[in-house]
């Protein structure tokens, strides 16, 4: 990692009072969160608890109603001139995402470029990096989710572990300061699960930042550095993998892990 | 269950003969004499209207040979694929710019594009066209200035409306309507997550859409388009109701000297059909390239795409 311009006590993410609704129906309701640089954060909880819709509200896919978040020193979508907090256009928000990586559901890998071409889209179309380097950094990561030989192939030759280990490649590619995972193994069949985890776990133990919304209590347990239980739009309870998954506090905490594990 | 799937092969019991000729590996096609009568039929016909066709007098198909590579009659060609290809390509461009204006989040680009739209798809490219070669008795003077403000430049209308200005205006702004809503129906076909994604990995909206949206959308846009474009060449001899020297209007200019109408208009037909034909074979052509990543296509079906451009350009060089 490079001299960051925030310290090290600083958290990497910074979010506080977060609130968004679709039309009547609260999802967030007022969410507190802090991710240190070097983090790896588990956010657990049932389904419509908001925690994919929080993790899209880092990066402002999802526009929140009320709140604040703030990545380093900027807050994703707007801009603080004086007193005034303004609105950003489109192109000034591209510019402040890229430092952040993103890994989705469904892959969204680029189905009409092979995976090389996905992998050095971004380096090369938007950080202005020589296709040279990127290609062998690229080459350098598929390496690393062990995937070397497939960089001709198109995405849909791929397993869906498979596709999911090039999307990771592709979010590193941009050498981000943090890494979005929503969901990452919910679309793939029981057997692929374990490769993406395993590539996942990896990439936390090299201190990557990284804040996962999963339904995988095993990777938590394993790869954490906090777990963040969320249920009904609020964090309930959170604290170091050994204690909330082991001796959860939280009625809710309880019913949720009894059901899983 | 368990049990059978145990069991050998053949069991003692079974009549090894008769399961050898029940093995489907070789059963036949059942005989079908409908099917060959139907055949037979078809081909009986089309022979008889061939043979008809051929000996008929009255089609002077000597005629046809005599002028089917005719100067005028090339020159007249040329101008058809010349308005084609200009009407096209100015189509596409406004097509594409209406497409992305009408599925902005601004609403007057919406209601502008939406307007144009309805206007040019809701009246007779043939009432356009002569609107267009007409246009000098509306508007006299052609002005570049401030609305109620100051004139910075100012031209004669008739000096800027000639046949093929008022040609191409009229085609190719009537085609751009069309092509707005086919191009708004490809971009809306991608994937919203391809959309998500792009945003999330900061790149510009030019550049996801040249990138990522736009080569993805032509998939379901190169059908119709290529409809479009053969919808085109024929919808160029409209403009010889404005006295522009196209395919149909040089054959006319033959046969009303010469009479010979029937034969000529042959000639044309020939014509429309070759070119027609061979965008076809192009469209497939395109069509495979862009299809290229879907499920079982290997890496080397990228590679025709650049052939069917050049097999293009070398047809249309032929014809002029």
């Amino acid at each position: 990692m490079n001299a960051q311009t925030i310290s090290q006590a600083e958290p990497l993410v910074k979010a506080r009072n977060v609130h968004k609704s679709f039309g009547d129906n609260e999802v967030l309701k007022g969410i507190d969160l802090d991710v240190m640089p070097g983090e790896t954060v588990v956010i657990l909880g049932p389904s419509g608890s908001g925690k994919s819709t929080f993790l899209r509200c880092i990066n402002h896919l999802e526009a929140m109603n009320r709140g604040s978040i703030q990545v380093g020193n900027e807050q994703i979508g707007y801009e603080l001139r004086g007193k005034h907090l303004r609105k950003l256009s489109a192109r000034a928000i591209a510019r402040q995402r890229r430092q952040i990586g993103m890994v989705f559901q469904q892959f969204n890998l680029y189905p009409h470029l092979t995976v090389l071409q996905n992998i050095i889209e971004a380096p090369v179309g938007i950080h202005g990096e020589s296709r040279q380097a990127a290609e062998a950094y690229a080459m350098t990561l598929l390496q690393r989710v062990g995937l070397k030989e497939k960089a001709d192939a198109y995405p849909r030759q791929l397993s869906g572990g498979q596709q999911q280990r090039v999307a990771i490649a592709r979010a590193l590619a941009i050498k981000p300061k943090l890494i979005l995972f929503d969901e990452p193994t919910s679309a793939l069949d029981p057997e692929l699960v374990g490769e993406v985890l395993a590539t996942m776990k990896d990439l936390a133990e090299q201190g990557l930042t990284m804040v996962v919304v999963t339904h995988e209590i095993g990777f938590a347990k394993e790869a954490a550095d906090r777990v963040v239980f969320m249920d009904g739009g609020y964090i309930v309870e959170q604290g170091p993998p050994d204690e909330i998954l082991v001796n959860p506090q939280h009625p809710r905490t309880r019913a949720f892990l009894s059901r899983v594990i | 269950m368990t049990a059978a799937a145990t069991k050998p092969a053949f069991s003692p019991k079974d009549d090894v003969t008769e399961l050898a000729l029940r093995d489907v590996a070789h059963a036949r096609q059942p005989i079908n004499y409908s099917r060959w009568l139907m055949w037979a039929f078809t081909l009986a016909v089309t022979l008889k209207f061939g043979w008809m066709v051929a000996n008929n007098k009255n089609f002077e198909w000597h005629v046809v040979g005599q002028w089917f590579t005719a100067d005028s009659i090339l020159r007249g060609l040329s101008v058809s694929l010349g308005l084609t290809v200009v009407a096209m390509v100015i189509g596409v461009v406004i097509g594409l710019l209406l497409a992305i204006a009408r599925m902005s989040d601004s609403k007057l680009f919406v209601m502008l594009s939406s307007l144009y739209i309805w206007f040019f798809r809701g009246t007779p490219l043939l009432v356009q066209l002569i609107f267009w070669y007409n246009m000098s008795t509306l508007f006299p003077q052609v002005t570049i200035g401030i609305p109620f403000g100051p004139t910075l430049a100012s031209w004669n209308t008739n000096d800027l409306i000639t046949p093929l200005t008022a040609a191409i205006a009229g085609l190719a702004l009537n085609e751009a309507a069309y092509m707005a809503e086919i191009i708004r129906g490809g971009l809306l076909s991608v994937d919203p997550g391809q959309i998500e994604t792009t945003q999330a990995f900061g790149m510009t909206r030019a550049r996801a859409l040249r990138r990522i949206i736009i080569p993805q959308a032509m998939k379901s846009i190169i059908p119709p388009t290529g409809n479009q474009l053969i919808s085109m060449i024929k919808a160029t001899s409209l403009v010889s109701v404005i006295a522009m020297g196209d395919l149909l209007y040089s054959v006319q200019a033959v046969y009303n000297r010469t009479f010979e109408i029937i034969p000529m208009l042959m000639v044309a037909v020939l014509w429309y059909l070759l070119v027609t034909s061979i965008l076809n074979v192009g469209q497939s052509a395109i069509e495979r390239y862009y299809s290229r990543g879907d499920k079982g296509r290997t890496v080397a079906t990228a590679k025709p795409a650049p052939e069917a451009e050049a097999g293009m350009a070398v047809n249309l060089g032929d014809a002029r």
